[in-house]
């Protein structure tokens, strides 16, 4: 093995109950290089990361650092080794100061009895002074969501860390903050640190990374020289089949008809979007695009009345709606998939069957309210047949199924109702690929079918493989929107993060 | 993670076979229930007892014990029902005093008992729809609302009272039978207990409201994001287990005689150990009446059996606590390996 390698990973697997997230993946990082790892989601990515982090616990393998086998049994020790995670999910203590969010791990390692603040506020503003205008004493509640990033990314730097894992960092930063950050990389790689960087942008794989991994079904495929590979050649690893046939067939010129079947007009919340109007017609999967933070999912909710003060009408096949909650809009017809499927899309310990009824019950019980297990078992075992889920027995907890399946029974659940207009908020996070493209099948099926289909989705491969017009939000506002051949990655990526006076310029 | 599907059920071509696995499942299923454990444990600590004391299998102390779990099994059935939920209670002593206390003062400034007691669970449910209107409008904690709510309760029952029991001599037989008569050889109390008990399981398990319970305790941003009106099921959650603390009450008053504005001191934990041990979850969405309702009978045959064998009663509490603790790591560990 090679002296310059700080970290080597070989044959390393990972199961998760019947589901093997990771089959004899091998990984390897020099020292003070920044390496890119690419792949889908459930690929193996986080999965991966999570072992060398210590979270997870992988079933066989090993793993060498700095030329030694560890065994990485807890995030304590993954940082005694020098290893810090910045992940994509935010996770800092929102009811104290920036500073000692920073030092956390400092201070739970530290033998001193007392806290000296005063100096943990100086420590952290001399970090922060490296990353963008943070107050340290600030509370991390008051701060936006790229701030709160920076703080993350702060918190890992303080570690002394020989290896920074950034899981998806720009994702919720502007083109500025990222800038700054490639240039904080590019000085923690000189001082031989060694980076590894997950992204889905292939534009920052290139520009800023030195190695590219590719990872595919829990499986490593190859790894490249970015001087000598091309985005083609990544993408092409990454889904492992020829892009285009990834997506199903978007609508037909026959099949445009022009009918309005929602239109949202001046749809305004207080504090979190603002003049929002849109239509969407019959036959089309209408997108929503923007960064994460921008105010996409809460426009959805609003339209559907689950959460905040909204303004502004909302129009269904001609007749405004006066909807005051999610239950009304359910009994009109418009219902909404969660973004966080295990967080609060569904009920994990409780059956497929019940997951798929909790929105009518009515539908599955007598005139009294007395529940009937035939039409509740057969209403799931209906939908599950049409949506193709794969299961035991509709009987079994929802827990038992992976990702794509778990999403179905989500997807099922709303089907339930017959519903008009769907709004789907990442449809397919963490959902394998093969699930994925069937996912999308269901969706144009769906739409054939008169129904109305708006999807948020922060893939941008997705957003334009699948949908036939795609509006991009920026700070709670429609900056734009795209269809046909101006549905490029770059567009919308210019419409969810430009500035107001650079916008003109685009238009 | 693209694994093949174990079995598509769609298309089972062998009907047959699938019935028969159906059954053994159940088998299989049956015997991993908690529920079967509990009744073997009772069983062993019945088989056991019966040896170590002549008078255990008695009938009187059988009776003795039946009717101690039989009111309190009451107040655990709204217990069980609120921790599905997701909530919790701890005035459930104080508002069963409470419940006697008032129905007992009206009845001695001159209303029927009847519409006394009828009264006196009204004004039980009302303080539960107090304590659901700061857990669901307000936005507290059901621990911190409930642990107020005992408070103040045995506070107005020893006021209403000035500390000493309501004797209630007066109270005609045919409203004693309630808390001291049998049918047959039947006591009243325990009747009342299995129509509560057998309607509340067929509720819990069959009815559309309390399925919304189940949805609601199990992941309330689900529920909310499915339609649900989550705050409506606390609010009833919380209503119901203060209103059956009520019924519980009036029971008790029946039974005594008198109004005690000191009784169920404790109770509390009693009742959640019996729901926890029968399996409902402190974070909810998990639970069932027949489960707890054995809790209730294994924490009782447990003080009786100890009273029986001559241990001091400073001794049961710690017993009873073990048993708890012990009941508990057990299922976390249970429910560890099933994942």
């Amino acid at each position: 093995m090679s002296k310059d390698l700080i970290l080597e990973i070989s044959n390393l697997s990972k199961a998760f109950g019947p589901i093997q997230a990771l089959r004899d993946v091998r990984f390897d990082l020099r020292k003070g290089e920044i390496h890119a790892i690419a792949g889908e989601n459930g690929a193996g990515k986080s999965t991966l990361m999570n072992i060398i982090d210590g979270i997870l616990r992988p079933d066989s393998g090993e793993i060498r650092f700095d030329g030694k086998p560890v065994e990485i049994a807890s995030p304590a020790i993954a940082q005694r080794l020098g290893i810090g995670f910045v992940h994509q999910e935010i996770a800092l203590c929102p009811d104290i100061s920036v500073a000692e969010n920073i030092f956390m791990a400092t201070t739970n390692i530290s033998r001193a009895p007392l806290m000296n603040y005063a100096r943990l506020a100086q420590k952290a503003g001399d970090v922060l002074a490296r990353l963008g205008d943070i107050d340290p004493t600030a509370l991390v509640q008051s701060l936006s969501i790229s701030q709160q990033q920076l703080v993350e990314i702060a918190k890992a730097l303080t570690l002394d860390c020989r290896v920074l894992i950034l899981d998806e960092p720009t994702a919720a930063l502007t083109e500025k903050e990222a800038q700054i950050l490639f240039d904080i990389m590019r000085k923690l790689v000189k001082q031989g640190i060694s980076i590894i960087y997950i992204s889905h942008r292939m534009v920052e794989i290139f520009d800023h990374c030195d190695r590219v991994s590719v990872f595919r079904d829990g499986q490593y495929i190859a790894t490249h020289n970015v001087a000598e590979t091309t985005p083609t050649e990544i993408v092409h690893a990454m889904v492992g089949r020829v892009i285009d046939k990834l997506y199903p067939e978007k609508q037909g010129e026959d099949e445009k008809t022009g009918r309005v079947i929602l239109s949202v007009r001046n749809l305004t919340e207080q504090r979190r979007f603002s003049d929002v109007s849109f239509d969407l017609k019959q036959g089309e999967i209408l997108g929503i695009g923007g960064l994460i933070g921008a105010g996409r999912s809460e426009i959805v909710k609003g339209i559907c009345k689950l959460e905040g003060q909204v303004t502004g009408e909302v129009v269904l096949n001609g007749r405004s709606l006066a909807t005051s909650d999610y239950q009304q809009s359910i009994q009109e017809g418009l219902v909404y998939l969660s973004e966080d499927r295990k967080g609060d899309g569904l009920f994990l310990e409780m059956s497929i069957a019940e997951n798929i009824s909790a929105l009518s019950l009515r539908q599955v019980s007598s005139p009294i309210g007395i529940l009937n297990d035939g039409l509740e078992t057969g209403l799931a075992e209906r939908l599950g047949a049409m949506l193709n889920l794969k299961c035991g027995h509709v009987g079994e907890p929802v827990s038992n199924l992976s990702g794509g399946n778990q999403q179905k029974v989500a997807i099922a659940k709303l089907l339930s109702v017959n519903p008009k207009v769907i709004f789907l908020d990442e449809p397919t996070r963490g959902v394998d690929v093969g699930a994925k493209s069937e996912i999308h099948r269901i969706l144009r099926d769906l739409v054939r079918k008169g129904v109305g289909i708006v999807m948020i989705s922060s893939e941008l491969p997705e957003l334009i493989g699948v949908c036939d017009r795609v509006l991009v939000v920026r700070e709670g506002r429609i900056s734009g929107e795209l269809a046909g051949q101006d549905m490029t990655e770059e567009n919308i990526m210019y419409l969810a993060s430009v500035l107001d006076r650079q916008l003109e310029a685009v238009e | 993670m693209t694994q093949e599907p174990k079995a598509a059920v769609f298309d089972d071509p062998d009907r047959q076979s699938q019935s028969t696995n159906r059954a053994l499942n159940r088998v299989k299923k049956l015997f991993r229930m908690r529920e079967t454990g509990l009744v073997l444990i009772i069983l062993a600590l019945f088989i056991a007892m019966s040896f170590a004391s002549p008078y255990f299998l008695t009938w009187v102390n059988m009776r003795a014990m039946a009717m101690a779990f039989a009111v309190e099994g009451i107040v655990v059935v709204g217990m069980t029902i609120l921790l599905i939920s997701g909530g919790i209670d701890l005035s459930v002593g104080s508002v069963t005093a409470l419940a006697m206390v008032i129905a007992g003062l009206l009845f001695l400034s001159g209303v029927d008992p009847w519409t006394a007691s009828a009264l006196a669970i009204l004004a039980c449910a009302a303080i539960g729809a107090i304590m659901g209107f700061f857990v669901t409008v307000v936005g507290l904690h059901h621990f911190i609302v409930s642990l107020a709510v005992m408070v103040i309760a045995r506070g107005a029952c020893l006021l209403g009272t000035g500390g000493r029991p309501l004797g209630l001599y007066t109270l005609p037989p045919e409203f004693k039978f309630i808390g001291q008569g049998s049918i047959g050889v039947i006591p009243v109390v325990i009747i009342i207990f299995l129509v509560v008990v057998a309607a509340s399981d067929f509720m819990l398990r069959r009815t559309t409201i309390f399925r919304k319970v189940f949805y609601t305790g199990s992941n309330e941003k689900a529920a909310a994001y499915s339609g649900i009106r989550t705050k409506h099921v606390v609010f009833f959650t919380t209503t119901l287990c203060s209103a059956l603390c009520g019924v519980a009450g009036i029971i008790y008053m029946a039974r005594f005689g008198s109004a005690q504005p000191t009784f169920g001191i404790g109770m509390e934990l009693n009742v959640i150990a019996a729901a926890v041990i029968g399996g409902a979850s402190l974070s909810g969405g998990t639970g069932t009446i027949l489960g707890a309702i054995l809790g209730v009978i294994l924490l009782s045959v447990v003080s009786s059996s100890l009273a029986l064998l001559d241990v001091s009663v400073y001794w049961q509490d710690i017993i009873r606590g073990s048993i708890l603790l012990s009941a508990v790591t057990i299922d976390h560990y249970l429910n560890k390996r099933r994942r």
